[in-house]
């Protein structure tokens, strides 16, 4: 939409200046010029009190509010959090829990959740690539990857030096990871005292966040198509086939928007 | 779900089930890209598949709510991300200003619709 600011201006703004960085900067940030392994983390560390990071915090409540709801320890619900790092299937695991489900009847429900992992890996790890220094940490950073963290590794990780990469990512995943741990420890203590229309203006910041994301790493002809093709197939395939929707959704809107990419533009 | 032992055994069972059933696919994703490059055709389709499934889960998430957001208005909830997405490109894509009046609005058309 405008030119990038140049980074001098991004603490101006009165937002983070995390959120702020341009998604298609080919060259590195600032800091990364300088920048150890290890700063590279305490930067990904600071994007948990960026805008992701709130958002995140907001959908946290939301999620330990529904945990309590479920009759699940505060525990139960915190070590979930951290474990399976992936809302979705936290959700459906509480649901389960309420429902009286078998354990098996519970894992098969998250498995199906956690198929969109797959492509959300494959899609980050390449960036990964040229890094040889990292190769067992690389286990480590692919637990990170989860809707926000996945935004925010697409959005930051192109710019950065090959070696900057996975230890950015994990300090982006584990400062997420604490942040959506301390938001559901908080949700469930404070589940039943908030009034409905703020719970519902906190559910909705999710789903803006995400559509606002996808919108600020579009650049190519095929980002948009998958943009309006995931858009418009998602209800749809949520009707048609609930539970693989998602998958459908991804493959079908996808690969459309991909053909249609490489036909115009080869 | 009583199957679930307390303490340090039901922890371990979670672990172990999680990562058979969840964190496998993550390993997968990991095995499968490992020749892959950023600039090859196959990482380009993954990553429009990857695109178009969070796209798709934002408007599920919009038309058909859970939990709280199903007592406001389709209308609000519509009306709400519209909002995020003009204000976002409008302010030269600040994700804060976006996020922040899709909140406003949803607020304001809850109020009157």
């Amino acid at each position: 939409m405008t030119a990038p600011r140049p980074a001098s201006d991004l603490n101006a703004t009165g937002a983070s200046p995390n959120s702020t960085l341009r998604p298609d900067a080919e060259t590195a940030p600032q800091w990364a010029a300088t920048a150890t392994r290890r700063y590279a983390v305490l930067r990904g560390l600071r994007v948990a009190g960026s805008t992701p990071g709130w958002v995140l915090f907001a959908t946290s409540i939301g999620y330990g509010a529904l945990a309590r709801d479920a009759d699940a320890s505060l525990g139960l619900t915190m070590l979930l959090a951290g474990l399976l790092y992936a809302l979705p299937a936290q959700v459906v695991f509480m649901d389960q829990l309420a429902r009286d489900a078998s354990l098996f009847a519970a894992m098969l429900a998250v498995m199906l959740t956690a198929i969109r992992l797959l492509p959300m890996t494959v899609s980050i790890v390449p960036y990964f690539r040229d890094d040889t220094q990292s190769r067992w940490l690389k286990v480590v950073a692919v637990h990170f990857v989860a809707i926000t963290a996945w935004l925010e590794g697409r959005r930051r990780l192109p710019g950065l030096p090959v070696a900057l990469r996975v230890p950015h990512f994990i300090g982006i995943g584990a400062g997420l990871a604490l942040t959506t741990i301390v938001g559901a420890a908080l949700g469930y203590l404070l589940a039943g005292s908030v009034p409905s229309v703020i719970s519902a203006a906190l559910l909705l910041l999710t789903p803006v966040y995400f559509i606002l994301s996808l919108i600020g790493v579009a650049v190519r002809l095929g980002d948009w198509l998958a943009i309006s093709a995931g858009a418009a197939l998602g209800p749809v395939m949520f009707l048609a086939a609930p539970g693989l929707d998602l998958l459908l959704t991804g493959l079908v809107g996808g690969t459309a928007a991909w053909a249609i990419e490489k036909a115009r533009q080869p | 779900m009583s199957a679930i032992p307390d303490g340090v055994a039901g922890v371990l069972l979670l672990i172990a089930l999680f990562a058979l059933f969840h964190e496998s696919w993550r390993w997968a994703g990991l095995w499968l890209s490992r020749e892959l490059t950023t600039d090859s055709a196959v990482f380009r389709w993954v990553q429009l598949v990857a695109t178009a499934l969070v796209a798709g889960l934002v408007l599920r998430l919009i038309v058909f709510p859970a939990g709280a957001l199903e007592s406001v208005s389709a209308f609000a909830r519509v009306g709400a991300m519209a909002a995020g997405i003009a204000v976002y490109l409008a302010s030269g894509r600040r994700l804060f200003l976006g996020v922040t009046a899709g909140m406003v609005a949803m607020l304001g058309l809850a109020a009157i619709s």
